[in-house]
C-alpha cells in the first residue's frame, strides 16, 4: 500500500501531501505519524498541502485527529499552503477547523515550530528532548 | 426514472460511476473535476462540486451501503452545469429535515456532508424511501 513519506528535519517533522487522498492513505498517515512523534520526540508537525484539490469533511477530520494526537503528544502541527479557493470551500462546507494550526506557507510554518524549538532551548528542555534521543 | 426537471434540460454528456470503495470516492472526484474543467467552472465552483461530491459519494459509501453516481453535463438555455445523481439501495433516510442539519451524524463523522453539499451546490434535491433507497441531485452552474 502507499504510503505519505515523513521527513525529519530537526525537531520537526514534515509531510508533504501530493495525491489524492483516499481514506486508507489518510489513516495510514495518522498511524504513521503518530509512531513518528513518538519514536523522534519531535516538537513540530507541518503538513503541507498545497497540492491537495479540496478538503472535505473526512479529510478535514483526519487533519483534526492527526493536530489532537500530536498536541497529546506534546507535538504542535501545523497545516500549510492551503489553497484560497480550498479555504473558501472549506468555510461553506462548514468546516473550521479551530483546533489546527494554520501558516500561509511553508516558510512560517516553520517558523511558528522553531519559535517553539526556540522556547525549549531557553528552558533547557531541549537538550533533555535531544538527550533522551540518543 | 426521471423527475420532470430533468426531462427538460438536454444531456450533453454522461458518466456513470460505482461507489463502492473510498477509492471509487476518489475516481469520483476525479470525473466530477474533469467534468467541471470541460464546461470552464471556475476554480471556485469546481472546488465547490467536487468537494460536495466528495461528501455525497462518502455518504452514499458509509450510510447508503455503496450504489453510483450520474455525472451529467448539462446545458439549458445556453448555460452550461454539472449535475450529478447519486442513488442508493440502502435503508433510506427517516427523518431528512433532521439529516441536513449540520453536526447531525448517525456515522460518527461530522455531520456536515448532507447540509454541506447542499451549501456548495446551486441546485439540490433528495428523495428518500424507507427500505428503499435514497437518491440526491446536485448541480453547479457556470455563472455568466
Amino acid at each position: 500500500m502507499d504510503r505519505i513519506p515523513i521527513l525529519k528535519l530537526g525537531g520537526a517533522l514534515i509531510v508533504t501531501i501530493q495525491v489524492d487522498m483516499h481514506d486508507r492513505l489518510m489513516l495510514a498517515l495518522e498511524e504513521d505519524l503518530t509512531a513518528k512523534i513518538a519514536s523522534t520526540g519531535a516538537r513540530g508537525v507541518l503538513i503541507e498541502i498545497s497540492a491537495l484539490e479540496i478538503v472535505d469533511s473526512f479529510i478535514g477530520r483526519m487533519l483534526d485527529n492527526i493536530a489532537a494526537i500530536s498536541r497529546v503528544l506534546d507535538a504542535e502541527t501545523v497545516v500549510v499552503g492551503m489553497r484560497p479557493a480550498v479555504a473558501i470551500t472549506l468555510i461553506e462546507l462548514g468546516l473550521n477547523l479551530t483546533g489546527i494550526k494554520t501558516a500561509l506557507n511553508v516558510e512560517r510554518g516553520m517558523a511558528m515550530i522553531q519559535a517553539r524549538l526556540d522556547e525549549d532551548d531557553a528552558d533547557g528542555l531541549g537538550s533533555t528532548r535531544a538527550h533522551r534521543e540518543d | 426514472m426521471r423527475t420532470d426537471s430533468e426531462a427538460r434540460v438536454p444531456i450533453a454528456k454522461t458518466d456513470l460511476l460505482p461507489i463502492r470503495s473510498g477509492e471509487d470516492v476518489v475516481r469520483v472526484r476525479q470525473q466530477v473535476r474533469a467534468r467541471a474543467i470541460e464546461i470552464g467552472l471556475g476554480l471556485v465552483d469546481q472546488t465547490k462540486i467536487i468537494t460536495a461530491a466528495s461528501e455525497l459519494a462518502r455518504n452514499t459509501l458509509d450510510y447508503g451501503g455503496g450504489g453510483e453516481v450520474r455525472i451529467d453535463l448539462v446545458e439549458e438555455g445556453g448555460r452550461k452545469g454539472v449535475r450529478l445523481t447519486f442513488e442508493d439501495q440502502g435503508p433510506g433516510i427517516p427523518d431528512i429535515a433532521q439529516a441536513l442539519t449540520d453536526h447531525y451524524t448517525t456515522g460518527g463523522g461530522l455531520g456536515l456532508g448532507l447540509g454541506g453539499a447542499k451549501r456548495l451546490s446551486n441546485e439540490f434535491h433528495i428523495e428518500s424511501t424507507l427500505g428503499v433507497g435514497t437518491r440526491i441531485t446536485i448541480a453547479r452552474w457556470k455563472s455568466r
